[in-house]
């Protein structure tokens, strides 16, 4: 018991390596600011294009995404911060996080997107454009609204994968939270600082994890 | 008089502060169809529910063939057993097909061989004029087929008593005569049979004794022409008065 | 420099495929063990809820919601650094299926009992009523309409975790990943990562497929 509590909760380390944490903490926030608005963005244009009228465009989209659901965002990342480099692209470790996040989460929050979309009903389509607005129009005032208003829960809980995805940054050295936690860990041969920065993310996320459960709860019953 | 199949003693129901059933006594005996009436919220339903137990009542007995089963420690699945129900809403299993949804209770809770339980469920079927849709899921079929499904599934385990909630209400008009005419031939054929309904020619045809309830308590019982022809308390006069218009 | 020498040199593909290879079969056998662990052990968990004892419910619902909200990689790091300490010598292999595992369980718990309460009352009150006991109606009635309600959503689940298996490269797991950065450094060539990507999106692409195809055609008409 003593072993474990000097092992996982040493107070003392923690409050030596809060600081520290900190600093990433701001790291993490601002790749949360710069990744989750790319993200959502990237989604749209992956969730208008799968509904395209033409193949050339629905097929590609779908492409698209199914490779980069099927590609593991870690391997994604260090594909593109050592890949590239061999192509002539050399990126520094925030601009590969964005890049291959937005890969990735384009993918991913464009399916819920196109969830949303398709529970719209065509008959909303239809209503609009006999009102004489344009597909474009109809898209942006009166499918997405809905579409967007259907899966919020899931989009909410697609950031909250999204912010945990963040701390994959520290393995290219970006110097986010958990980065700067496990550089703590290995000065201290002690695991607390990590610790403490899964405690930050509980109180950041856990709010969050349990207002989707009880949403979801009441969509059921 | 014949011992009752089904008796409630002195059944009282409360919903936290809220008393639903205020004391009912009932003897339904063997053979017997007893129609219940009365306006909605009346308790019609938490009475058919605490007969099988679905709703625990507060006090007083609930007798099936002579023993009190709502007394503590009475094992209830062989008992629901005994008792048959039927609902407004079906509930027939979207995942089995109509041969599944009859015979599930009859493998499972019967622990009758597979063959067996299918072979008594195909019979309940054919009973209710559905055999030839045996491998059809409830979606695949009409409201008034559902709710025949819903009989057989009862009706298979071979209750000393079935209970009827409603069972047309849900149901479009065109398809409310097939059902009753099942209730019918199972009036027939002798089952005991609490039926809740506001089916009124129904009930004048085929009830032996016609109960009407109003807020948690029988007010009034007899028989069809007497509540139709002769009521006697203002409030069924007015119930009756309501149905009418 | 050439584009194809960099990605796809074959002395390159040649040399380093057994070793990715072999790392296909960690991440195959790591990858099945889990999705079948964790699967379990979220129905399990799920039907304990269902019984309604509040302490356990507490219990299991703060368990599947921190591991929910934290980020794999750092159950990973502390489990891997901090057990040692406490004289738990776990293989990487062992933490990475313990913590992936526990990981799905908890995801799997949720949507299974999200399933469970989406069916109705009446399907409870009709099984019930013909003498089924609180278990067989779990069994036979709830939880096939429940599984079913949560079985595209569980694959989606179930690839996004096994597709974290590529975080044990970072405590040295010798899976696909690992063995890819480990050739690309000593051979000073991206072609070991090609290789990976093609091997990640073939393990994973069918599943992703399977995923969209169950969506589509899950949904019971409701009677
Ligand atoms: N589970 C319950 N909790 C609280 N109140 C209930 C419950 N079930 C029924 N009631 C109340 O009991 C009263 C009688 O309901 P019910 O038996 O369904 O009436 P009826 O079937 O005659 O329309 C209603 O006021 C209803 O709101
Ligand atoms: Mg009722």
């Amino acid at each position: 018991m003593e072993q474990i509590a000097q092992q996982f909760f040493n107070l003392d380390i923690m409050k030596a390596s809060f600081p520290m944490l900190m600093e990433g903490l701001k790291i993490t926030f601002l790749l949360v600011l710069v990744v989750v608005p790319l993200g959502l963005m990237g989604g749209l244009v992956a969730a208008i294009a799968s509904g395209a009228k033409s193949r050339w465009i629905r097929w590609p989209a779908y492409a698209f995404v199914d490779f980069f659901r099927s590609m593991p965002p870690l391997v994604l990342l260090i594909a593109v911060y050592a890949g590239l480099p061999f192509a002539g692209i050399r990126l520094d470790p925030f601009a590969a996080v964005a890049l291959a996040f937005l890969l990735n989460n384009s993918a991913y929050y464009g399916e819920v997107y196109r969830a949303g979309i398709e529970a719209v009903s065509p008959g909303q389509t239809e209503a609009a454009r006999s009102t004489g607005l344009s597909a474009p129009q109809t898209m942006a005032y009166v499918v997405l609204p809905q579409a967007v208003r259907n899966v919020l829960p899931d989009l909410v809980s697609n950031t909250v994968e999204v912010v945990k995805l963040t701390s994959l940054a520290s393995v290219v050295s970006l110097s986010e939270m958990v980065y700067q936690a496990d550089m703590a860990r290995s000065v201290t041969y002690n695991a607390s600082p990590i610790v403490l920065a899964a405690g930050v993310y509980l109180v950041l996320l856990w709010p969050v994890v349990r207002l989707i459960s009880r949403h979801g709860r009441k969509i059921a019953s | 008089m014949t011992l009752p199949i089904l008796e409630l003693a002195g059944l009282r129901k409360s919903f936290g502060e809220l008393e639903i059933l205020t004391g009912i006594d009932l003897k339904v005996t063997k053979g017997e169809l007893a129609f219940v009436i009365g306006p909605s919220g009346s308790g019609k339903s938490t009475m058919l529910r605490c007969c099988n137990l679905l709703e625990r009542p507060t006090s007083g007995a609930v007798m099936l063939e002579g023993r009190n089963i709502a007394a503590s420690g009475v094992r209830l699945d062989p008992v629901r057993r005994r008792i048959g129900m039927v609902f407004q809403s079906f509930n027939l299993y979207p995942h089995l097909d109509a041969l599944g949804n009859v015979s599930l209770a009859l493998r499972k809770s019967l622990k009758l061989p597979r063959a067996e339980a299918a072979e008594r469920a195909a019979a309940a079927l054919e009973r209710v004029g559905l055999a030839e849709r045996a491998r059809h899921h409830p979606a695949q079929l009409s409201g008034g087929q559902q709710q025949r499904v819903a009989i057989a599934r009862a009706m298979a385990l071979e209750p000393a008593v079935m209970l009827f909630d409603e069972p047309t209400s849900a149901l479009d008009p065109e398809l409310v005569g097939e059902v009753l005419a099942v209730m019918r031939e199972l009036r027939e054929a002798g089952m005991t049979m609490v039926v809740v309904s506001h089916e009124m020619r129904f009930a004048r045809e085929a009830a032996d004794r016609v109960i009407f309830m109003d807020q948690g308590a029988i007010v009034e019982q007899g028989t069809a022409e007497e509540i139709f022809g002769a009521p006697k308390s203002s409030r069924l006069q007015a119930f009756l008065a309501r149905q009418a218009a | 420099m050439d584009f194809s020498d960099a990605f796809l040199n074959a002395t390159v593909l040649q040399k380093y495929a057994p070793s990715i290879l072999s790392g296909v079969w960690v991440t195959l056998y790591l990858s099945a063990i889990i999705v079948v662990a964790g699967t379990a052990l979220g129905l399990i968990l799920a039907c304990i809820r269902a019984c309604g004892w509040k302490a356990v419910n507490f219990v299991i619902i703060v368990y599947a919601d921190i591991l929910r909200a934290l980020p794999p990689l750092v159950l990973i790091l502390i489990a891997y650094f901090g057990l040692p300490g406490v004289g738990v010598l776990w293989s990487s292999n062992l933490v990475l299926f313990i913590v992936l595992t526990l990981i799905l369980a908890a995801f799997a718990e949720e949507i299974f009992w999200a399933g469970i309460t989406s069916v109705g009352k009446g399907q409870w009150e009709a099984s019930r009523s013909t003498g089924l006991g609180f278990a067989q109606t779990l069994f036979w009635v709830v939880l096939p309409q429940g599984v079913r309600m949560g079985l595209p959503p569980l694959t989606n689940r179930a690839i996004a975790v096994t597709k974290m298996t590529a975080l044990g490269s970072v405590i040295g797991v010798p899976d696909i990943l690992n063995q890819a950065t480990t050739a690309q450094s000593f051979s000073g060539n991206a072609s070991p990562l090609t290789l990976a990507a093609l091997a990640y999106v073939a393990l994973f692409l069918p599943f992703v497929l399977l995923a969209r195809w169950l969506e589509t055609r899950f949904a019971w008409k409701r009677t």
